[in-house]
Parts: structure tokens; sequence; C-alpha cells
């Protein structure tokens, strides 16, 4: 006990957990709609484009979110495009994309800096990675999200389950796709710093699947998602400083151990 | 008074037209089938009447101060619908979205015509019930229910009993019928069934690529395009 409050005692940790808690939110609501669109993928890519975009901005020692943001917004629009024409696969399409940003991320990489603990903090994650600038822009966009979320909820269902009918409806779908993509996107490069770009997609994937495992409703899937995975982020994050593993790996296991325990759960049922 | 009028209405895709020549109007009340072969047009046709793909000529009027975005449409089921995790309420609630208007969440009324719209499809004990653990029946219900949330006019169903049993089948018929006759809304519906075709509707629209027939069922029934339809059998 006092070795967790001695835990919480430093700023980084403090920091850590806020902005974690702020984007497992963010990551859980998105992850519902979009593993129900069949765009799982999607978050996968993004973390690509957003490491190519975090190496480029090192290189040229620019401000890293800064960078980011934009980058990978524009990489979600574009992704999102994509998927809706019918000429190019959806998954080729961010398969070509991922792995050319992440191509160019490692040249970029390899021509300047070299491969430093900052790179390597951007690949698998760090919980010290965070400055207090970087800090406060992730809670403002990670409010942000969530107030969109919650805002455009019943809109955001309707588009999840049936597009035909809510674009019948007179609902801009497109509008709404849109924004679910540029919302994944401040999360994702959001929970890079943390995660890691090999490991934020399944910060989106895994607590919406869990949910699906056990709950009959949209509502209680979009919560329990919530639940699930913050409290993930807490145990992985906590176990991470004491057991001295990466933080975003530990995550990631307990979320595995999550979906594994609701699956059992599921069955049961 | 016309709920509906098609004036020389035809579509394309690319600058090929796909569906010309379709001119026919429906008054309040009427049940209309839509029927034709695979790719005769019937798709294209819905969505030009949900303002989905604009008409390369003529012009598509609605009556009765109705709008596009107030047709409570039944669309073909999807495989992800299929197995998504929503409750009956919350599908059937998601119809109000077009008397959303500004506001961003549902309200009392909204949910009250939810609330009754469950009733009249039978389907109020389901409420709490998951849409994917129902059977295709009950689904069908439920989207039919979402349906009426969205229009108090007209009713547009693509293949609404396609993958039902006969059972459901002739419940689902019966449950159009009711709506249409009690509530006095009309009904347009796609259809591969051409015998429930005549016997529900009174009115039949036939396609291939242009329009074949429009007129009541009964002038349907004698004539020589419904014989080769049916392979020469009678009605």
């Amino acid at each position: 006990m006092n070795e967790l409050i001695h835990m919480l005692s430093y700023h980084f940790m403090q920091r850590a957990l806020l902005v974690g808690v702020l984007v497992s939110l963010c990551a859980a609501l998105l992850g519902v709609s979009l593993v129900l669109k069949r765009y799982s993928m999607i978050g996968d890519g993004l973390s690509h484009v957003g490491f190519g975009a975090l190496a480029i901005a090192s290189a040229l020692h620019l401000a890293p979110l800064a960078v980011a943001v934009p980058v990978v917004i524009v990489a979600a629009v574009l992704l999102l495009r994509l998927s809706e024409n019918r000429r190019i696969k959806g998954d080729a399409a961010i398969a070509i994309i991922s792995s050319s940003a992440l191509a160019i991320g490692v040249i970029s990489v390899s021509v300047t800096t070299g491969m430093n603990t900052e790179v390597s903090s951007y690949m698998f994650g760090s919980i010290l990675s965070l400055s207090r600038s970087d800090t406060i822009l992730s809670v403002i966009l990670s409010l942000a999200v969530l107030l969109l979320f919650f805002a455009f909820y019943p809109r955001l269902f309707a588009v999840t389950f049936d597009e035909s009918f809510a674009r019948a409806t007179g609902t801009r779908t497109e509008l709404y796709n849109t924004l679910l993509a540029v919302l994944t996107a401040v999360t994702v490069v959001l929970g890079m710093r943390m995660m890691g770009a090999l490991l934020i997609s399944s910060l989106i994937i895994f607590p919406a699947m869990s949910a699906m495992r056990v709950c009959k409703s949209f509502r209680s899937v979009v919560i329990t998602a919530a639940v699930v995975s913050v409290s993930c982020f807490l145990i992985g994050a906590v176990a991470s400083y004491f057991l001295e593993t990466p933080t975003g790996a530990s995550i990631v296991a307990a979320n595995l151990l999550a979906f594994l325990g609701f699956s059992l759960a599921g069955k049961k049922h | 008074m016309a709920i509906l009028q098609c004036e020389n209405l035809s579509f394309g895709y690319d600058g090929e037209t796909v569906l010309e020549g379709v001119n026919f109007s429906l008054n309040a009340g009427d049940y209309l089938c839509v029927v034709g072969e695979n790719g005769s047009g019937k798709s294209t046709l819905i969505r030009g009447l949900l303002g989905l793909k604009a008409p390369e000529k003529g012009s598509i009027r609605f009556g009765d101060g109705l709008q596009s975005t107030e047709i409570g449409y039944l669309p073909q089921q999807t495989q992800i619908q299929r197995d998504f995790p929503a409750s009956v309420r919350e599908v059937v609630l998601s119809g109000c979205l077009n008397s959303l208007g500004r506001r961003l969440h549902y309200n009392a009324d909204d949910r009250a015509r939810a609330a009754m719209n469950m009733e009249r499809m039978g389907i109020e004990d389901l409420a709490d019930k998951s849409y994917q653990g129902l059977s295709g029946g009950q689904q069908q219900r439920v989207l039919l229910a979402r349906a009426l949330c969205a229009t108090k006019k007209l009713l547009l169903l693509d293949e609404p009993v396609t993958g039902l049993d006969p059972i459901a089948t002739g419940e689902m018929y019966n449950l159009i019928k009711l709506v249409n006759l009690c509530d006095d809304i009309t009904v347009i519906m796609v259809s591969h069934d051409i015998h429930a075709a005549v016997r529900y509707a009174t009115h039949i629209l036939h396609l291939g690529h242009e329009q074949l027939f429009f007129g009541t069922s009964g002038a349907y029934k004698e004539s020589s395009l419904a014989r080769r339809f049916l392979g020469g059998g009678r009605l």
C-alpha cells in the first residue's frame, strides 16, 4: 500500500495515469463502433502512420504531438475513403498506407538520430514519455473526443447499426463516418505514447470484444467496454511499475486476460 | 390526392441507363408491389425514391407534405446486423432519427413513439431482449417497428420476407397489410414473391430496365406479362 502511494507521488505517474485513463476511455468507446463496422484494422494502420509522423517530427526536432495529430487525421480520412472505394480493397489499402508510413519513419530515423530510446518508446510505448505540455494537450483532446462521442451517440449508433437506413432518413452518414475516423486518429496518436505504435490497436479492439462476449445491448457494451478498458489500463500500468515490465505490453496482457475471462463467462450463459 | 408521383423517370450509372420510362402515381393508402427479375432496376428505383440517387431524367414528387427523409424504410438485412449487440428498444428507437432535427438525443415523445410501434408489432415483450438472439421473423418485425417510427405516411420495404420460413412470411405479410389498412399508410414493397404480391397489393409495378407494367393487381393478373412471368401458371 505504501509503495502504491509512493508510486502515485511521482509527477510522471500522475500524468501517465490521468492521460491513460482518458485515452483508455476514448479507445473503448470508439472501439465498439469500429469493431462493429469492421474497421478494426484502421486503428492498426493509423498507428503505423503515427509512428512515421512521430519519427519525422523527432528528426526535425518538432513537437511530436503537434505534427502527429494532423497527419494521422488526414490519414484516417484517406483510409476511410479508400475502404469505401470499390476498386481498391479496404484491407489492402490500409496495408499499403501503413507499411509505407512505417518505412518512411524507419528511414528517417536511421538517417538522422538512429534507434534511440525516444524512437523505441514510440514503438513499444513508455510511461515516462509524457511531458507537461503533452499532458495538457492529451487531456484537452481526449475530453473533446469523449464529449463528441456522447453528443452524437444516437447518430453514431444509427450509422453503426444500419448505414442505409440512417442515410435514407436524411442522416449525413459520411459526416459521421468521418467524425469516427477523426476521433479514432486523435485517440491513436494520444495512446501511442503510452502503448506504442505496435500495441495501440489492442486498446481499441480488446475492450469492445470483451464486452461483446457478455453484453446484449449497445449501451451495455459501451459501458462495459469503458469499465474494462480503464480497469485493464490501471492494472497494467501499476503492474508494469512494480514488475518493471513495458507499460504497453502489460496493459495488453491485462486486456487479454479480461478477454479470456469474458469469453468463458459468455460461453456459460 | 397523389402521395407520390413519378414522371418519365430514368436512372443510370456512369452514363449507362439502367432504368427508364417510369411513370406511375400512388394515392394515400395504396399498396404497391414492385416486381421484376434481378438487375431489373428495382433497387435503383428505391434509391431514387429515398433521395440517395438523383434521376437522370424525370421527376419524383411527393404529395401531402411528405419529404423523402420521412419514408419508413426497411432495407435488406446485412450480415453485420445479424450479430450486432443491440437491444430491440435501441433498434426501434433509432427509427426516430429523422425527428431529432437539431436535438442531440431522443426525448420522451420519441421513446413513446418507439414503445407504441413495438406494441403495434407485438414485440413489446422483447424490448429488452438482444436483437441478435431473435428469430428471423422477430427481427423483421423489429425493423418494421423502426420503419414505422420514421414515418406517418409511406413505408418502403425491400424484400421484407427474404429468408423467413412460411409461417413468419405469412405473419409479416399480414402485419404489413394491417398497417396499410388500419393506419392508412401507403406501402411500397419490392418482392420476388409474385403470388403474394398480387394477393396483398392493390397495385403492381413490373420493371425490366423499363416500366413493363403499372396498374391494379386485378389488371396485372389478366395481363400476358404476368402469365409469362409466372411460367404459364394461372393465379
